[in-house]
């Protein structure tokens, strides 16, 4: 092995070059590849005509419309706020500013089924919120609309963490220029501030949608779960595994895979570009 | 005008959008976490204490730490190596490599669990073959465990790749041309200096090893004072309607995780303050 591994990287002194690589590939193809692997090999026993029939049945596209258009809308909603978060966090100073920091970091913190059942507890028409909105006809807990409230949660952190390092870097002297040169404090946020955080604000969006789509335990509490309605992507897996339907549950985890490591090579790709180009602008 | 006030917003807007932030924030974060607490203890300490000391309950908890204490240690060394062979060397498809480590992260927990079970289920690839031998993975102990790495395969070796990428290879190499051992290089030099990165990346593996939902879900089967962990417990509970017993075992959970984000806090103001440190030292 050490014979042609050298060939592939730089010369160093550090050692254990080998047996390090050799145990992390080991250990990721172990783990992650190769249970992947028998995923994608048991979809294409399927064949590409019963992959696409599997797929395409009504209550598969209600629920992959259902979880795709939710957590698109989710994502939306938290780049809004995690950027108005972000900036109020970097910029301002206010009372227990530190707390509400930690605060941020909750979804990531709390097991998804502790958030689930609490988000219902407040949604349902009998918790706090649910009967405050009950008399007014509107049903949050039970509908898809108490879907967004979770995907909301889960993804709030990852458009915050992702905003705020560029925010803190922001030079003070472009905006000055921008002051001196006649934008109002709108314009200067507009042409100047934005333009800067929008890779980032791409990434955490990216994140938060990930995060939603393939979401599970903070949902299905609240969802209702009802066929074509209230029934996202990752259940009917689940249903369809309980109802033995392993064909079934394989080819929809299949799509959504693809959705999700196709963000990732764009996540990680838009990465290495704006590193390059970072590169290019200080040489 | 001054450069401070150019950046300093009128006090309207900065009120308006401080409100705005806080309530966003207090609505869809804070109302949850403090839900938990006042569910839990909303008939009294005796009915909280009746069901945290539940056998199925003290159960669930005694497999959750299980779990935990095979997962976390396992998923650390190899977060260890992977941060050591992709900050200590440039090779080809290093950043392939960084990106492959981030699957588990954007895998949907139940597509974790499934992978499992199409390898290691009764109709699985290997199914035949471990009902042969007796062995049992799904259902079992060992599936929750290997659906636990999964999902938490990639927490350590995200926390300390920017830190030992920032840190460079000079103390190592000063080290082993000093006369260090490999070992002696990486347990006093290396380890002294990831050490509190490496704590948080532990704690935060931890976190969701203990909490994990989905994945193990597919695999545990829901046996009742054997293959359920706290999380699962508190949705068998939830779904038979005994509430107070369910916001019970997930406050646990709840202190767990404010534990974690309190310990969080505490190692991020120690690593700036190791990071000013270094600083000044040079």
């Amino acid at each position: 092995m050490s014979l042609f591994l050298p060939s592939l990287r730089k010369p160093s002194v550090i050692p254990g070059f080998g047996l390090t690589l050799g145990l992390t590939l080991s250990w990721l193809g172990l783990l992650v590849l190769l249970p992947l692997a028998a995923l994608i090999l048991k979809a294409a026993n399927l064949g590409l005509m019963g992959f696409l029939a599997s797929v395409t049945t009504p209550r598969v596209l209600a629920a992959l419309r259902l979880s795709f258009g939710l957590s698109l809308l989710a994502a939306a909603i938290n780049t809004v706020f995690g950027l108005l978060i972000a900036w109020v966090l970097v910029r301002y100073d206010f009372p227990f500013r530190r707390f509400v920091e930690a605060l941020v970091d909750i979804p990531f913190a709390l097991p998804t089924a502790v958030a689930g059942i609490a988000l219902t507890a407040i949604y349902a028409p009998n918790g706090i919120i649910g009967s405050l909105l009950a008399p007014m006809g509107i049903k949050i807990a039970f509908t898809p609309l108490g879907i967004l409230i979770a995907l909301i949660f889960i993804g709030i952190p990852f458009v915050v963490r992702a905003v705020e390092p560029v925010l803190a870097d922001l030079d003070a002297d472009v905006e000055e220029a921008a002051h001196c040169l006649g934008a109002t404090a709108l314009q200067t946020f507009q042409r100047v501030i934005l333009p800067t955080a929008f890779p980032a604000l791409t990434t955490g969006f990216a994140l938060a949608f990930a995060r939603a789509v393939g979401e599970y335990g903070s949902v299905i509490f609240i969802a209702g779960n009802l066929p074509m309605v209230s029934e996202i992507a990752p259940l009917l897996i689940v249903v369809k595994l309980e109802e033995f339907e392993y064909e079934q549950a394989t080819a929809i985890a299949v799509v959504m895979l693809f959705v999700s490591l196709l963000i990732l090579f764009g996540i990680n790709s838009m990465q290495a570009w704006s590193r390059w180009r970072f590169l290019r602008a200080e040489a | 005008m001054t450069l401070r006030s150019v950046r300093r917003d009128p006090l309207a807007v900065r009120v308006a959008l401080i409100g705005a932030a806080l309530f966003f924030l207090a609505l869809f974060i804070g109302l949850p976490l403090i839900t938990v607490f006042i569910q839990a203890f909303a008939k009294g300490w005796s009915a909280y204490r009746g069901a945290i000391t539940d056998p199925i309950s003290l159960a669930a908890v005694r497999l959750t730490l299980l779990t935990a204490a095979i997962a976390v240690p396992i998923n650390t060394i190899f977060g260890i190596m992977a941060a050591w062979v992709i900050t200590k060397f440039r090779f080809h498809g290093r950043s392939l490599l960084i990106t492959l480590i981030d699957i588990p992260f954007s895998v949907s927990p139940v597509i974790a669990g499934l992978i499992y079970v199409l390898l290691f289920g009764l109709q699985g690839w290997l199914g035949p073959w471990l009902k042969e031998h007796d062995i049992k993975v799904i259902f079992a102990v060992p599936g929750i465990v290997l659906a636990t790495m999964f999902v938490t395969f990639p927490f350590v070796a995200r926390e300390l790749i920017p830190l030992m990428e920032e840190q460079g290879t000079e103390d190592e190499e000063a080290a082993l041309s000093l006369g260090a051992s490999p070992l002696q290089t990486f347990f006093r030099v290396t380890l002294p200096n990831i050490r509190w990165g490496l704590l948080y990346g532990v704690l935060l593996c931890n976190a969701r090893a203990m909490g994990e939902f989905g994945a193990v879900s597919v695999v545990s089967g829901h046996i009742r004072g054997h293959t359920n962990t706290m999380p699962l417990h508190v949705e068998i509970l939830y779904n038979e309607y005994d509430f107070t017993a369910a916001f019970a075992v997930a406050s646990l959970l709840a202190m767990l995780a404010l534990l974690t984000l309190a310990a969080q806090s505490l190692l991020e103001w120690k690593l700036a303050r190791g990071r000013h440190r270094t600083v000044h030292e040079h």
